[in-house]
């Protein structure tokens, strides 16, 4: 079965939430609508103060190419514009909408001719509603599908890997919406004039490759390709090696090796647009972990706050430690519950207090090679956190430093529970790479 | 309900830190203790065979060398170590590379395992940094420092008593000092056939080491750390192999002239023999001191294997393990820099 070398097994604990059908969060009194959810430039108001706004009204424009616009999720009036606490840690500018409670939408634009746009077309509706990359890198899609004309694309990959343990929304998608996901791949594969479309699946979700399979069988140049379960195998260096057998050189992108990545959030989003008109609002939020209450798979407006979404799941179950938006390996753990949704935040991971490692209760390198063998990059990450610890980071770019993506495969096994991926992004942070 | 929703709404402190938030249950103080656990049908067989002073020894050797982590690590500041298994298992490796005959009260040899285990303990680990700093493997070095200080008590080897029941233990050479000494005729003498040298080597019925002894009883150690993942081929395979090889080409002498008789050499004595077991799996597979990867501890495990055949086929010693691993320790640092890992999708530029 196709995969990479390295990588490791932690426990995946899909069982909580893999059974349960999305289902609505009702929207909430008052969302909080950052205009930075995407990398790039942050978007900038277009509303003030007062104004009253439906859903689907753009309240941020992009600034630049590398950007995206930013819509309200609910109607009503727009009470504040200002920094508020992000899942990042740093507080960032957002517009703040009290819901009015009559979901009242703005216009939407139709294409029930979908598959017949042009891809000038296609691109300008992916644009204007907004999408970015939902596995939680947030890129903005629209650049991911304007390759230069001297890289030339061929292949396509939606990734259903979903390899993060505990995360269960792409799961959920395609097998409630496996033809949604179908179609949004093929509007992205006619939008980059590419012949030859895949989506990636881990195989533990062996009802979820056999509805895509179905939805795929009328169209013979999309696949659905079985991958070996393996974090990180949804890394994109990963799935285009397992995929395509193509390895991205470092520093490169996907598009060096001719490959479009897209997550399956993304690809039903881009359906959504491009058929129907509308922009990106809500998204899939799995929340789980063993201190949730009830854990959901929940349709959430983006900029809905994180408390919001605990309550719908009953509540904490117990003394909790910790509050990850994101999945266990490369999520953010978040200071406040007032954090809102964002279009990259594909799960809230509730962990109780047993289990929970704490960050300065670590132990010398014993040099146990584990990290070594590990890494899906080929680096020495017990090594570059020495160095960091050491205060070495010129050193450490010698070896790699800027290769890491921060899967955090390393620190998991690390039998010393040193914490690698901190002191690495430490030693990033202290040279240019 | 009421008090959940207050807890929702951020009332609680939460932990903040980096990703990721969830860690394997493999820990230093786990792998220290499997290791050890993985030494015992070795030390099973070594008591068996030379009774309980062999016991007495090993005893000896890690009460003092957890002691003296637990002393001179806390007047160094380093207190709590004794927790993470690794001073227990360098007492335990020590005892088993030490001769039974060092229990004995008169003449008084005790002080040779004390003396070993602070050697190991404070010397070789605690004074360069503790564990993960030592460049030497602590229970080697301590071995070495006692077989240059009481060359004559670290040599003097008791015979298997477990065939000699109720005789006092007498005193022999090991099957490398009587190949070294003798030659392969004097072995063939003692053991009768080849087949029957092999299977005493193969169980530990010899002089040797407590823990050195039984191979069968290593192999099985040694396959359940394989097994477990807690060491890799590379080092056992690439030291066994070049052992294997560079005696089978120049281990042999012509029994007429007494001459070097290129590829007549026996590996099979050789592998069973010796340390060359208990070194290939569990002392030159340490993490601290062997480098950390692969491709560079296969290159590792044939310097191993080359400096223990020349120092067994031409050196003064009969036996070359430890001396192998210690020298090759040095290197370890330098092997990692030389073979350096390729980043996915590294290419070559062409000029």
């Amino acid at each position: 079965m196709p995969t990479f070398a390295g990588g490791v097994h932690p426990p995946d604990k899909k069982e909580l939430s893999e059974g349960k059908p999305i289902t609505p969060l009702k929207a909430p009194g008052r969302v909080v609508v950052l205009l930075r959810q995407h990398i790039g430039a942050p978007a900038k108001a277009t509303v003030s103060i007062g104004d009253e706004v439906r859903i689907g009204t753009v309240v941020g424009r992009p600034e630049g190419f590398v950007s995206a616009p930013v819509h309200a999720s609910v109607s009503g009036k727009v009470i504040a514009i200002g920094e508020f606490p992000t899942a990042m840690g740093r507080p960032a500018e957002a517009v703040v909408i009290e819901n009015d409670g009559k979901e009242q939408w703005e216009e939407l634009k139709e294409a029930p001719g979908f598959m017949e746009l042009s891809p000038e077309q296609i691109k300008e509706k992916i644009k204007a509603a907004g999408i970015v990359g939902m596995g939680g890198a947030t890129f903005p899609t629209v650049v991911k599908l304007s390759p230069p004309k001297e890289k030339p694309v061929d292949v396509v990959i939606v990734n259903g890997a979903e390899c993060e343990p505990y995360l269960t929304a792409d799961h959920r998608l395609m097998l409630e919406r496996p033809g949604d996901v179908v179609n949004g791949l093929r509007m992205i594969m006619r939008s980059l004039g590419v012949k030859k479309g895949y989506v990636g699946i881990e195989d533990n979700k062996p009802d979820a490759i056999a509805e895509m399979r179905k939805a795929a069988s009328a169209y013979p140049d999309v696949e659905v390709i079985s991958l070996r379960v393996k974090y990180p195998q949804g890394a994109e260096k990963m799935l285009i090696k397992a995929v395509t057998g193509r390895e991205v050189p470092p520093r490169a992108l996907p598009m060096d090796v001719g490959v479009v990545v897209q997550n399956v959030g993304t690809t039903v989003a881009v359906y959504e647009a491009v058929r129907f008109g509308r922009p990106l609002v809500e998204r899939v939020v799995t929340v789980t972990g063993e201190g949730i209450r009830e854990p959901k798979n929940l349709m959430a407006r983006i900029g809905a706050p994180v408390s919001g979404l605990i309550e719908a799941c009953g509540g904490f179950s117990g003394e909790v430690a910790k509050v990850v938006a994101g999945g266990p390996m490369m999520g953010f753990a978040i200071s406040s519950l007032e954090v809102p949704v964002t279009k990259g935040t594909s799960g809230i991971l509730v962990l109780p207090q047993e289990g929970i490692f704490h960050a300065d209760d670590f132990k010398p390198c014993i040099r146990c090679s584990r990290c070594v063998d590990v890494c899906p990059m080929g680096l020495t990450p017990g090594l570059l956190s020495v160095l960091a610890e050491k205060g070495y980071y010129e050193e450490a770019k010698t070896h790699n430093l800027f290769d890491c993506f921060e899967c955090g495969s390393c620190a998991f096994v690390c039998p010393s529970k040193r914490p690698i991926v901190q002191l690495v992004r430490l030693a990033k942070s202290m040279v240019k790479p | 309900m009421a008090a959940i929703s207050e807890k929702a709404k951020g009332q609680q402190r939460l932990i903040v830190s980096v990703s990721p938030h969830i860690r394997s249950e493999v820990t230093v103080s786990r792998i220290m203790w499997t290791v050890s656990a993985s030494l015992l049908p070795a030390l099973v067989m070594g008591v068996y065979f030379f009774g309980p002073k062999a016991l007495g020894i090993v005893a000896l050797c890690v009460v003092c060398s957890v002691g003296f982590e637990h002393l001179i690590g806390n007047a160094m500041g380093k207190a709590g170590t004794i927790s993470d298994g690794s001073a227990f298992l360098t007492g335990l490796l020590l005892g088993m590379n030490l001769p039974a005959s060092l229990w004995s009260v008169n003449p008084f040899m005790l002080h040779v395992p004390i003396l070993g285990s602070l050697f190991a303990i404070v010397i070789t680990k605690l004074l360069f940094g503790g564990l993960g700093y030592n460049i030497f493997n602590p229970a080697l070095m301590g071995r070495a420092f006692l077989l240059v200080s009481w060359p004559r008590a670290m040599t003097t080897w008791l015979a298997p008593t477990a065939t000699f029941v109720g005789l006092d233990a007498k005193t022999t050479a090991t099957p490398l000092g009587i190949l070294k000494e003798e030659g392969v005729g004097k072995l063939m003498e003692i053991f009768g056939t080849k087949g029957n040298l092999y299977l005493h080597l193969l169980i530990g019925d010899r002089a040797g080491s407590i823990g050195e002894v039984s191979v069968l009883a290593l192999l099985i150690g040694g396959l359940f750390l394989l097994y477990k993942k807690y060491i890799t081929w590379h080092i056992p395979v690439s030291f066994l192999a070049t052992v294997g090889v560079i005696v089978w080409i120049f281990g042999g002498k012509d029994p007429a002239t007494g001459h070097l008789a290129l590829f007549t050499g026996d590996p099979v004595m050789h592998l069973l023999s010796g340390g060359l077991m208990l070194g290939a799996f569990f002392m030159a597979t340490d993490y601290v001191t062997g480098p950390q990867l692969r491709s560079a501890q296969v290159i590792f495990g044939i310097g191993c294997g080359l400096i223990t055949c020349l120092i067994r086929l031409l050196g003064g010693f009969p036996e070359g393990v430890m001396f192998a691993i210690l020298l090759m320790n040095c290197f370890a640092p330098l092997i990692d820099r030389a073979v350096k890992t390729k980043p996915f999708g590294f290419r070559e530029v062409k000029a």
